[in-house]
């Protein structure tokens, strides 16, 4: 996994609460067996009208916010589907850091699998960087000392340490679970006793 | 110290407290489909990993596959190279699977507690948000992405941090033509869609008790509509019935063993939730959804809501966005909006009971003119026992579209799509934009709603049928 340490980049503003991942990255682009290629599909519905051409007016074909490397939203985004081709998408197209009020708990534990840092802050807050955010301007996001800093405003941000060291350095999970793997042998050798545990045969 | 179901399955599939506060969490059943695995598969052969327990794995393809004329294969290229992917990967890393073409294959949900992979009391995860759909048997069960299935081939593990804890208790007797179904979606409706979040809800009282195991299995799969991964019911002699004798289940002393087991599994009396919520069964009518999110949802004899009456200005707007969206006027009766189609299916409501609760409504009817509705069953098995019993009869009279098992128009990620500004009536458990086809206008209904929507043309009232 890439990791994710400091950040500076433009930021786009979708200011709509539960934003869904059918709506990040829509079904007809699962098909893929690959975790690339989905960043042209990011947001398809809202990018695209039916004749596959740009609507001028989504933030994301706007300039400077087609170069974002932040997206700012409204509460419980990423909520709905558990297809993790949503952070794809979102990493693919180059946005690594959404900030909000909220997530959905799947979305939510899949960008952390990908580099991709959620950031939740207060209503307030996210208001404001809401507001700066149509003004063009960039924001820093420093994942180590936990701020991200904005025309000079400097806002602190909370994070699961575990989940921070994972991205500073990133780490796979499995290969640290796997550090584990005696554990787990240990805990089936218990499951010995629980003889209806395997399944019969199909 | 008094536990909850939820406190039990935990503690007993911890193999390590981890010094940050998470557990490292042993998997016992994990199921496998086509479209959230592949990368996954093909991560073990990078890093030249072996899938731990393909014994505790079951695969089959369901999101892809067609729904008519399937003797003739995947058209769609893409998407047959994925379903061929999958029956490539399950052959290289010995994981069973049901093929395509074996009637037992179907939606993964529906197939899980069918062969009897899905038990009380066991972890079970997927590559799907509906996975909390087995909480109905009392298993732990919840949807991750394709990372996290690749962790559980290598590890059979999760790494996970304990979920708070709800209590929604539903007390009384649902009135008749209202079902599971109306629970779910009056439950959303209270909590939100992101009122769950962080919880594990566990839904208890009379009216869930009353429930079949199907109507369990609708209400525990839309746990996550409300945000929460997961939906727990605790076991009872139904759910050790319908586990019995299934093709995977325990035999023998193996099922006596596990049925000790099980029966440990209930919170104990008094046992502490972070939150406990109450709902009145019987003051339940037949629900729908107006809107783009479910928690949009209004009882039938409503009229559409005013944007004017909210306050927030990003809500009000959100509501009028929605309306546009859905083409429909504030104040407008619900059973005035007239329909193109209608979808009986998907993991919340395509078993037998659903398919029978349709097939109540349409005997001896006809679907309204211009109304194309279509009944996609769960699974090959539940296809054959309603075409033995005379439902899909019924139906295919009436005029439904009878059809081959899997997703279908729950997601459209086959050809059961929704064409721009078509309406449907759809059984399944989400009404996002474009969810269902491109500008499609999704309302989510129980089956004997669809059913009625279907004879009427528009949304009815269900009970006016009975």
């Amino acid at each position: 996994m890439k990791s994710f340490n400091k950040l500076t980049g433009i930021i786009a503003s979708i200011p709509q609460v539960n934003i869904d991942t059918d709506a990040i990255i829509p079904k007809q682009f699962l098909k893929t067996i690959e975790r690339t290629g989905l960043g042209k599909h990011l947001f398809h519905e809202k990018r695209y009208d039916q004749n596959n051409n740009l609507i001028k007016d989504f933030i994301l074909n706007k300039q400077p916010w087609s170069q974002a490397k932040i997206i700012v939203a409204g509460d419980n985004f990423g909520c709905g589907s558990s297809r993790e081709h949503a952070p794809w998408a979102l990493l693919d197209f180059g946005i690594s850091c959404i900030i909000s009020t909220s997530f959905a708990d799947i979305f939510y534990n899949n960008c952390f699998k990908n580099g991709v840092l959620p950031i939740i802050l207060n209503e307030k807050i996210v208001d404001e960087i809401s507001m700066l955010a149509e003004q063009g301007v960039e924001i820093s996001i420093d994942l180590e000392e936990q701020q991200l800093i904005v025309q000079n405003k400097l806002y602190k941000f909370e994070i699961d340490p575990y989940r921070k060291h994972c991205l500073l350095n990133g780490l796979d999970d499995i290969g640290i679970t796997l550090e584990n793997k005696k554990t787990i042998d240990s805990y089936e050798e218990k499951l010995s006793s629980k003889i209806w545990h395997k399944p019969e045969s199909l | 110290m008094k536990k909850t179901l939820f406190d039990k399955i935990w503690e007993q599939h911890v193999v390590e407290e981890r010094q940050d506060g998470s557990s490292l969490i042993y998997i016992d059943r994990h199921l496998v489909h086509e479209v959230t695995s592949p990368q996954a598969f093909e991560g073990l052969r990078i890093s030249n990993r072996v899938l731990r327990r393909p014994d505790l794995t079951l695969a089959v393809a369901d999101h892809n596959v067609p729904t008519e004329n399937r003797i003739n294969g995947i058209k769609d290229n893409i998407a047959r190279i994925q379903v061929e992917t999958l029956e490539k990967n399950v052959k290289e890393f010995k994981v069973p699977y049901i093929p395509l073409m074996d009637s037992r294959q179907g939606i993964v949900h529906v197939i899980g507690p069918e062969q009897g992979f899905t038990l009380p009391g066991c972890t079970m995860v997927c590559g799907d948000s509906h996975t909390s759909t087995h909480g109905a048997f009392g298993a732990l069960a919840f949807g991750i992405g394709t990372s996290e299935v690749e962790h559980v081939f290598a590890t059979q593990t999760l790494i996970q941090k304990k979920p708070k804890t709800m209590l929604i208790n539903v007390s009384g007797s649902l009135s008749i033509g209202v079902t599971a179904k109306d629970i779910a979606l009056a439950i959303i409706k209270n909590l939100g869609t992101s009122g769950g979040t962080g919880y594990v809800l566990e839904y208890s009282g009379d009216a869930i008790s009353d429930l079949t195991i199907e109507g369990r299995m609708t209400l525990c799969n839309m746990s996550i509509e409300a945000g929460a991964r997961a939906g727990l019911i605790a076991p009872d002699a139904k759910t050790y019935e319908y586990i019995k004798n299934k093709p995977m289940s325990p035999k023998g002393e193996a099922y006596d063993k596990a049925l000790e087991a099980w029966k440990l599994l209930p919170s104990d009396e008094g046992a502490v939730f972070d939150k406990v919520i109450n709902i009145e069964a019987s003051l339940l009518e037949p629900h729908l959804t107006w809107g783009t999110s479910p928690e949009d949802v209004l009882s039938i004899n409503d009229v559409v809501p005013n944007p004017k009456d909210i306050d927030k200005e990003n809500l009000r707007n959100a509501m009028q966005d929605s309306l546009d969206y859905m083409g429909l006027k504030p104040g407008q009766a619900l059973t005035d909006i007239k329909i193109d189609k209608v979808f009986i299916g998907s993991c919340t409501n395509s078993r037998i009971e659903d398919l029978r609760e349709a097939a109540a409504v349409a005997k001896g009817r006809k679907v309204a003119d211009g109304v194309h509705a279509m009944v996609v069953p769960g699974s090959g098995l539940i296809k054959i026992q309603a075409e033995k019993e005379g439902v899909a009869d019924i139906l295919i009279e009436a005029g439904f579209d009878w059809r081959e098992p899997g997703c279908s128009m729950c997601l459209g990620m086959n050809p059961d799509q929704l064409k721009p500004q078509e309406r449907c009536a759809s059984t399944s458990n989400r009404n996002f934009r474009g969810r269902q086809g491109r500008d499609g206008r999704t309302h989510l209904v129980s089956p004997g709603m669809a059913a009625a929507a279907a004879i009427s043309g528009h949304f009815v009232d269900v009970r006016k049928f009975n």
